[in-house]
């Protein structure tokens, strides 16, 4: 039975183990911890805070994948759209070849479209020992019925012990339905991966509440450990021509196609032809902003680094800018390399969404705005006088 | 048409934070609110029933005290609404829980569509839809922004991509996530405010929906938290302040290296 038990003869009354808790469920009473189990999720921070005494102890039962030392391999899902495989699949593969040296397995892909075996070598340049392809012209979509009948056969068959899927809104619809069907853990979104090579874990580390707070996950008893990564977080794969690799074209029945759900049409809008969860640089507008003519000058910063035009919500609210480009908590979340934020006072509701770039450089008049305490780089000033000189500034030094 | 959706209750994340110097949750005051895009989800199901007749169930994992975030939905005009709560979900994992929601829809059993929010904004994982759907085997559409037509069965709607959007088509029942743009959530009226002040919520354990023990609560949890932690900060936030020339050739040169 899963609990937690203290042993009150070796606790010391120190509190240690209180502080450490991160989810605030130990309280002292004369001077003995009482653990509020609604709080708890037996995570173990207590029981690592009080090694010392070894008073906590924790017990998780739980089912366990039968045969696990029999899953070997890191597995990634090579994410296609219109027969061009994903730039994320290449960051993801990086990763992936760094977990299986240390783990030394092998990294193998699955490559799921139509007509797309040409793409598989590409994979294999990029680090993979071995790709499965599977590929008909049932699977030109990404449709989460097949898609997800076939992964879950492929990883059924072959017993990979980590499987790592880009966290898109495809994959992520995807590999949910996967981790149901093989009844297995599943990590959203993570922006850091290790591997424990003693005991095979994938260490998963995500951030929680729109970034504020990190969390580390761990899969200790199913494989494979899945998990969808953030783009633009892991270094992409170097492409090694003399890299040497397997291709398997693998061959399903009829039955395995089948799909309840089909795409009429596939439409790319215009307002969104840099996608701003993929750019590298996003220039983003608030509400000093004024309205919609002055985005034209963030857009011809943006420009310059083959950027995208970010905004916050109160620019979208305004009707300045559609809604595909709002970063924050209603919008979406980003992490480019350089984020540079005009006239955006930062809310939360906006940090939430960009905080974890790598960079951030803060453009506002009030030089108490919450955005500058996060910001790597900040101008106090008017963002009219401002973006205009930046701009004129990066074309002469560039 | 029967519309069952699926809500959670979050901490305003606007307060969440750790304590700096225990590193610990800072809970104290924290209110509690229907996930933001929940809201959404409940918007859309009553849109559907006022189009198309039938009722709305609103349901909801949680501890006893989720029973106000029901009460919120019921006074925007949810017709009923349950609560599955039980000390044997504590520990639930997206695994878990989508096993427990999916064990309550099939104890509700005439339903023709479900909704959720996209994702909710204390775990962010976009997975108990998805994970929902695949529990019942029903067809999904996620990231929904429009609903086009619901005719003969069939389901037609515009599913947000990175790139713009696709318009699906699914058999019903399906399971369907929603985002902001689908519509602007309607606030309480006053009538809605005083049935949700009476209405009865009925709350569901373990046992009442048939769960299996091994795949509730931390059994059921194949993943869990090993820790968390306050993100490294920005270190040495560099400042410019005085006149705009100056302050732009200062950071444009500061951007050596990282920029050009």
């Amino acid at each position: 039975m899963s609990g937690i038990t203290i042993y009150k003869d070796k606790c010391t009354g120190c509190a240690v183990c209180a502080k450490a808790c991160p989810f605030d469920s130990i309280t002292m009473v004369d001077k003995k911890p009482v653990i509020d189990l609604d709080k708890c999720t037996l995570c173990s921070s207590c029981v690592e805070a009080c090694r010392k005494f070894g008073a906590i102890e924790i017990i998780r039962t739980t089912t366990q994948t039968p045969d696990i030392e029999k899953y070997k391999g890191v597995w990634v899902f090579a994410q296609q759209r219109k027969g061009v495989v994903a730039p994320v699949t290449y960051e993801l593969l990086g990763k992936a070849r760094e977990l299986a040296d240390k783990l030394k397995v092998d990294v193998a892909c699955v490559l799921l479209g139509h007509d797309i075996k040409d793409k598989a070598q590409d994979l294999i340049y990029r680090g993979a020992d071995k790709v499965y392809v599977v590929d008909d012209p049932k699977l030109e979509h990404l449709l989460e019925e097949p898609y997800a009948r076939i992964v879950s056969n492929l990883i059924r068959k072959h017993r990979p012990e980590i499987f790592l899927c880009p966290a898109t809104s495809m994959g992520r619809s995807l590999v949910s339905r996967v981790a149901v069907q093989l009844r297995v853990g599943l990590t959203a979104d993570c922006t850091g991966l290790d591997v424990n090579v003693d005991e095979r874990y994938l260490l998963q580390t995500r951030p929680a509440f729109g970034g504020s707070i990190m969390a580390t996950i761990l899969s200790k008893h199913h494989r494979p450990q899945l998990a969808t990564v953030r783009h633009k977080v892991m270094k992409e794969a170097p492409v090694d021509l003399n890299r040497k690799g397997d291709i398997e074209v693998v061959e399903f029945d009829k039955s395995f196609f089948i799909s309840r759900t089909k795409v009429l049409n596939v439409v790319d809008e215009a307002a969104s032809t840099v996608n701003i969860a993929e750019a590298n640089v996003i220039v983003s507008g608030g509400r000093a902003m004024g309205g919609v003519e002055n985005f034209k000058m963030l857009e011809e910063l943006a420009k310059i680094f083959n950027g995208a035009v970010g905004a916050s919500r109160a620019a979208v609210d305004e009707g300045w800018i559609p809604y595909s480009h709002q970063v924050g908590q209603t919008g979406k979340t980003v992490c480019p390399k350089v984020y540079i934020a005009c006239g955006i006072s930062g809310q939360i509701q906006h940090l939430v969404g960009m905080q974890s770039s790598d960079v951030i450089i803060a453009i506002n008049r009030d030089p108490s705005a919450p955005i500058f305490k996060v910001a790597n780089y900040g101008i106090v000033g008017d963002v009219f006088a401002v973006v205009p000189l930046l701009i004129k500034r990066f074309q002469e030094v560039l | 048409m029967n519309i069952i959706v699926c809500i959670k209750q979050v901490p305003d994340t606007t307060e969440v934070k750790l304590d700096p110097a225990t590193n610990n949750l800072v809970r104290d005051g924290v209110k509690s609110i229907i996930n933001p895009f929940d809201m959404y989800a409940i918007e859309e199901g009553l849109r559907l029933k006022e189009k198309l007749g039938g009722k709305v169930t609103v349901i909801t994992m949680g501890p006893p005290q989720a029973e106000l975030a029901l009460r919120e939905a019921i006074s925007l005009g949810c017709d009923e609404a349950v609560l599955i709560s039980d000390r044997a979900f504590a520990g639930s994992d997206t695994l878990a829980t989508s096993y427990t929601l999916s064990k309550a829809i099939e104890k509700i059993k005439d339903y023709d569509v479900i909704i959720c929010g996209k994702q909710a904004i204390d775990g962010d994982t976009a997975q108990v839809g998805p994970g929902i759907a695949a529990t019942l085997d029903i067809p999904q559409i996620t990231y929904v922004r429009k609903i086009e037509e619901i005719k003969d069965g069939n389901i037609t709607a515009q599913r947000t991509t990175e790139e713009g959007y696709e318009v699906i088509q699914t058999s019903l029942p399906c399971l369907m996530t929603v985002v902001k743009e689908i519509n602007n959530p309607r606030l309480p009226s006053l009538k809605g405010k005083m049935k949700a002040k009476s209405a009865a919520i009925q709350v569901w354990n373990a046992a009442e929906i048939g769960a299996e023990e091994s795949r509730i609560g931390f059994k059921g949890s194949p993943t869990w938290v090993l820790n968390i932690f306050t993100p490294p900060p920005k270190s040495n936030g560099k400042v410019f302040e005085g006149e705009p020339q100056d302050s732009v050739n200062q950071l444009v040169d500061s951007l050596k290296g990282l920029l050009y």
